[in-house]
């Protein structure tokens, strides 16, 4: 009997080994972690439970039959964050370079199935050179089979990647589908086609850090939601993620206890907006000056800054914020940033996490570059997003809400739940000196005249009162308690029920 | 007494002469350019009249304007304060013509002391030890090199209506004094209009004391003690406190009945300062006298119990003294720190913008001016004083166009060694965000050998700060304080994340008691026992302990703790993965982990921060005035690349090293702010 486990624990020892010492030191060498270390930082201490440890490959082709290493390249299993459950799956670089296989896939499958089973999320640890190159296409078919499991647990549990090593090809096309994709810096980077096919192709000299670096990919491309320094501040990071998301779509958003006055007053909030309409100011420092203990974990911070987006937590339950941020280009919507705040609303939609909007927005950017860009139908992504989202929605103008980005900065007319302004909001059609131009084109060319019109716009509708003679305001609220304005709205939305009519899916403007 | 009076200022001595009069039971009435429309001040006075644009010379200074708003508001008299209007003859002489108070010296005390030889001359007719040195004109660089060996090596060479260190020049040789004297007269004439130039002994081992007086307008004069000002960073004084840690009892009573006597000279009244600079064997002779209230009178409060500015009043409105110099007392000590808008990393560059935070720590009465009934405010009596003069609050706006100063930071104690450690905590607690400030600094002095043993001089911050400010690098046991806070506070932390809904029953995280902590290159793995009344924190390299105690919970910016019985008062902010910890002018990175996790921790290579050396940055926020290269231009070690203009201050940045333009980033009248790419290099 002794032998029996004695056998057990040596095949243990071996299988988490993975590819060997050598290999192990190589991969520490480059600032990376091996699959097993992640796991140990991502969940809790002790909390891991794997999955298919010996699972083996099952190619024989190009001398493949000596050559197998249990596990085959990835480790799979569940585990907790903080004591919620989740599943997780860690490729391992230091077997066959984190190569996809049949077996490798199969694995990856079974927890995807798991997860979507019990409801729960499912974490994806990436580094992996691609497709197990000797077992032709049934490793492709393994992709597949991953990548059809990404699209049926879409909306149902959350799903984020970690990129913390090569992605590349059809590879990059599971991470592309889930929620959240993070990178860590210097040590990852994802691209369909590598730098070498690049240059044959096109022939366009590019490394791969700048073809598809965590810089690429936060700031210009939009495919990552955030990059970290090393591997251990992004599990980290992660692990505060996931303390933020429900499980699953049955589920509410978590609660946690807070040490926060719902009630806390911020006197300097009344200054926040300059007295020149022209000067910008940073919006999140109301982000943080009305979340809980100024906790804000941002989403694509270094992409489309003009609009601001990430989850805080009000009476200790998670929130989602979308803001225009004045500081950037006066924080007018463009192709950019409705594409980035509509996914941001789709996902919180998704998962039942109320959404709370600061608006000061002085339209959309004009320009050719826009128009041929396709604005028309991005711009109309954020409007759709904000429009089917049946969560509790609660909106605060501060300044601007000019024009066609009013109604879509969810205002009371896309099913806003309380929508409120502070008294230098100003609800118009669009800035007092272009209506002017407009209105009185005759005048134009006597200045004094045009000055007397600018400042009767300016008193008729440059003020939040007129929109709420109309009730599109259900309130005019004070700057400095805005934190318990909008917690208390929240806090009468927890019921909230509301329904879409049934349809197979709807057919937003892609 | 008065029923009303103006205050013809702005900022925190405006906020304090409020505070006076309105115990005193006078109305108040604030003046504001359209930059402070919401300042404090504005807030507190009694009324408040607009009085022009916010440039100084368009508002504060302008004395048509100051003057309608005395007969708009039909104050009697007028508090100037200190700089705008306060030693200015021609104000003093309009407020005389409309029969209004000023409340300050006579017109002709302000123009006797206003000239630098003129003054010296009066002092030295009153038997006032001055310099050794030439008072009369110079004619040429000859006679200043005849003047400068009879009073012998080193000499300092200035302009008589100079100021700020401007036409000043030291010589240690004729051919230094010859050079000189043409520098220095150049400078003079372009600077002040005024190419007068005199002569005198160089002091050396100098120290900054100056001397408070009380005059009433029927012959009553006391002093109040003196003040040591030799903190001070370009002739700006930093930190100031009283007495000083220097003088004996002889020297006091001989400085302070010279400074008597000077007052009386001139017809003094009202408060005055008379300047002196003594040198290592207490030899003490007179630099100028001011004619106002100066910035930091509180120390001389704290310490006497008078209220400067209530005597100023009272002195205004023809009363007598209520005391004589054998009533006044010295008690205790007191340390101001003042706290400017200048980012002490950046060369002490100024900063501007919103304070998105602005908690200064709670005022606690104590000492002279609780037991006289003359402490300002509402604080809790204890058992040291901290005193807090500001015109700002949160959300406020330090703009470009006035004195970078946000506060003065006082502290009191029976003695020196407790008042520093007063101003430590203080200091500590003193929340600031939005801007760069000097607090690390004023922190760091705090803490500084030199300034604690009280050998000080007015070389001070060139001498022990040669290359700047750096910030603070703390010893091991202050370390361990904060490893051991740090400790504490990040289980709490993690025993909360832990109570987060939705959790597997029965199969809770366990948050365990075993850490590492990493900061400022150190680590330290340690034990936490915690109990209900607090934790103890086991160092496990040499088994000693620390008790920690505190009702932080997460989320708070400010913990305050005890650690074994000693406050420690820390500033808490997020990093990814760990704290951002601001404790005595150091600013760490603080990471507590699992013994597991630290150990992985340790494989993460060390990344270099990013190549900036190709790069030109703004160091400030400012507005680009010109642009002295063009792109493709080879550029030489120190020559000048741009100006950018912040606060009215021009600045000229210059290259570090030789190389080419690749690109500039820039134009002349674009807004930057900090670390915006100016240009960059191949």
């Amino acid at each position: 009997m002794n032998d029996i486990l004695q056998e057990l624990d040596s095949r243990r020892a071996q299988a988490r080994l993975g590819g060997g010492q050598r290999r192990i030191d190589a991969q520490h060498a480059r600032g990376k972690l091996t699959a097993r270390e992640r796991i140990e930082l991502l969940l809790d201490e002790g909390s891991f439970e794997e999955f298919d440890m010996f699972v083996t490959h099952r190619c024989t082709d190009f001398g493949m039959e000596k050559q197998k290493i249990a596990g085959d390249g990835v480790v799979t299993g569940w585990g907790t964050i903080n004591g919620r459950m989740v599943y997780v799956f860690s490729q391992d670089f230091t077997v066959f370079g984190g190569s996809l296989s049949e077996t490798h896939a199969r694995k990856i499958c079974k927890i995807m199935d798991m997860a979507m089973q019990n409801g729960a999320p499912v974490i994806g640890i990436n580094d992996s050179g691609g497709a197990r190159i000797q077992e032709g296409v049934a490793s492709l078919a393994g992709y597949a089979e991953v990548f059809q499991r990404n699209i049926l647990a879409s909306g149902v549990i959350p799903q984020i990647s970690v990129i913390m090593g090569p992605c590349a090809g059809g590879a990059v096309y599971s991470p592309a589908m889930t929620d959240f994709i993070f990178m860590v810096k210097d040590t990852s980077y994802m691209f369909v086609t590598g730098p070498d096919v690049v240059k044959t192709v096109t022939n366009e000299q590019v490394t791969a850090e700048e073809l598809g670096g965590a810089a690429t990919h936060t700031k210009k491309s939009s495919v990552a939601d955030g990059a970290f320094e090393n591997d251990v501040e992004a599990l980290s990071e992660i692990r505060r993620l996931v303390d933020f998301l429900p499980l699953n779509n049955r589920e509410k958003p978590p609660v946690r206890p807070f040490f926060d006055d719902p009630e806390r007053v911020e006197p300097s909030l009344d200054t926040l907006v300059p007295d020149n309409p022209n000067q910008p100011y940073d919006m999140k420092e109301l982000i943080l000056k009305v979340a809980d203990e100024g906790d804000f974990y941002e989403i694509q911070e270094e992409f489309a800054k003009n609009i601001v987006t990430g989850f805080i937590r009000l009476e200790g339950r998670t929130v989602g914020v979308v803001a225009n941020q004045p500081l950037v280009l006066a924080g007018c919507l463009d192709i950019d940033s409705s594409r980035k705040a509509a996914r941001f609303v789709r996902f919180c939609d998704a998962f039942e996490i109320p959404i709370l909007t600061f608006v000061d927005v002085p339209g959309f950017l004009p320009g050719t570059a826009q128009e041929y860009g396709g604005v028309i139908k991005h711009g109309a992504k954020l409007l759709f997003a904000y429009g089917e989202a049946t969560v509790p929605k609660v909106t605060v103008i501060t300044r601007k809400a000019y024009g066609g980005a009013y109604d879509v900065m969810a205002s009371k007319h896309l099913r806003g739940d309380f929508n409120y302004a502070w008294p230098s909001a100003e609800i118009a059609v669009m800035g007092a000196k272009g209506a002017v131009e407009i209105l009185y084109r005759s005048e134009l060319n006597d200045p004094e005249r045009i000055a007397e019109r600018t400042k009767e716009y300016e008193e008729r509708f440059a003020n939040p009162f007129v929109a709420a003679e109309r009730g599109f305001i259900d309130e005019v609220i004070m700057p400095h308690s805005t934190r318990r304005r909008v917690c208390r709205a929240f806090a009468s939305l927890r019921n909230k029920s509301l329904k879409n009519p049934w349809k197979k899916h709807d057919n937003m403007p892609l | 007494m008065f029923q009303k009076i103006l205050i013809a200022n702005r900022g925190e001595i405006a906020c304090r002469v409020i505070k006076t009069a309105r115990k005193m039971g006078i109305g108040t009435v604030a003046v504001h350019s359209d930059a402070d429309r919401g300042a404090l001040h504005v807030q507190m006075a009694d009324e408040a009249v607009h009085i022009g644009p916010p440039p100084a010379s368009q508002s504060y200074i302008a004395i048509d304007n100051v003057m309608r708003a005395i007969r708009e508001s039909g104050a009697q008299a007028v508090h100037p304060g200190y700089g705008f209007l306060s030693e200015n003859p021609a104000f003093a002489e309009a407020l005389a013509a409309e029969g209004v108070v000023f409340i300050g010296p006579p017109k002709a005390a302000i123009e006797a002391m206003g000239d630098k030889i003129t003054s010296k001359k009066l002092a030295a007719e009153a038997g006032v030890s001055t310099v050794p040195g030439y008072m009369g004109l110079i004619g040429d660089a000859e006679e200043a090199v005849r003047i400068s060996r009879e009073i012998g090596y080193p000499v300092m060479i200035k302009a008589s209506a100079g100021g700020g260190g401007k036409g000043m020049r030291i010589a240690w040789n004729d051919e230094e004094a010859r050079e000189g004297f043409r520098s220095s007269k150049n400078e003079a004439a372009s600077s002040f209009g005024d190419d007068r130039i005199f002569i005198e002994k160089f002091i050396t081992q100098p120290r900054h004391i100056e001397i408070q007086v009380l005059c009433d307008a029927h012959g009553n004069g006391v002093y109040l003690g003196e003040r040591e000002c030799s903190i001070q960073r370009r002739n700006q004084k930093v930190i100031e406190e009283a007495p000083s840690p220097f003088l004996d009892e002889a020297t006091r009573r001989a400085m302070g009945a010279q400074a008597l006597a000077l007052a009386q000279a001139v017809g003094y009244t009202s408060a005055g300062t008379v300047e002196f600079i003594v040198d290592g064997a207490r030899n003490f002779y007179f630099l100028e006298m001011n004619t106002r209230l100066q910035v930091e009178h509180p120390v001389t409060e704290l310490i006497t119990g008078i209220d400067l500015v209530e005597q100023m009043i009272r002195i205004a409105a023809g009363e007598a003294l209520p005391f004589a110099q054998e009533d006044i007392r010295l008690n205790g000590w007191a340390i101001e720190s003042r706290l400017y808008a200048e980012d002490p990393c950046r060369n002490f560059l100024p900063s501007t913008g919103r304070l998105t935070r602005y908690r200064p720590p709670g005022e606690v009465a104590a000492g002279p001016l609780l037991d006289s009934g003359k402490w300002q405010g509402e604080a809790p009596a204890g058992e040291a004083a901290v005193r807090n003069d500001t015109g700002v609050c949160e959300g406020g706006e330090i703009s470009m166009y006035y004195d970078p100063m946000i506060a003065k930071l006082c502290t009191w104690a029976p003695d020196r060694a407790q008042a520093i450690e007063a101003m430590r905590v203080a200091l500590d607690s003193f929340e600031i965000e939005g801007i760069g400030h000097n607090l690390p600094f004023l922190s760091a002095v705090m803490d500084h050998p030199r300034f604690v043993s009280g050998e000080i001089t007015t070389a001070f911050i060139a001498e022990e700060y040669p290359e700047g400010f750096s910030g603070v690098e703390l010893p091991e046991a202050a370390l361990r304080d904060i490893a051991a806070a740090a400790a504490a506070m990040h289980r709490v932390a993690e025993i909360r994340r832990a109570r987060v809904s939705g959790r597997m029953d029965n199969h809770e995280r366990r948050v365990g008691s075993d850490w590492v902590v990493t900061l400022q290159g150190a680590r330290f793995p340690v034990r936490i026992d915690a109990d209900p009344q607090g934790s103890t924190v086991t160092f496990e390299d040499n088994g000693t302990s620390r008790r920690v105690q505190s009702s932080w919970t997460p989320g708070q910016a400010l913990a305050r703790l005890e650690v074994n019985g000693r406050p420690l008062v820390l500033k808490v902010g997020k990093i990814p993965g760990g704290f951002r910890i601001r404790n005595r002018g150091a600013d760490l990175k603080v990471h507590v982990r699992t013994p597991r996790q630290a150990e992985l921790a340790e494989l993460m290579p060390e990344k270099q921060p990013p190549d900036t050396s190709k790069l030109l940055l703004c160091p400030m926020p400012g507005v680009v005035l010109s642009l002295d290269v063009a792109e493709g231009e080879e550029v030489q070690e120190g020559q000048a690349l741009c100006i950018v203009e912040a606060m009215k201050m021009e600045n000229i940045l210059r290259a570090e090293r030789r190389g080419v333009v690749a690109k500039i980033n820039a134009a002349p009248g674009d807004s930057l702010a900090v670390d915006d790419v100016i240009m960059e290099f191949e």
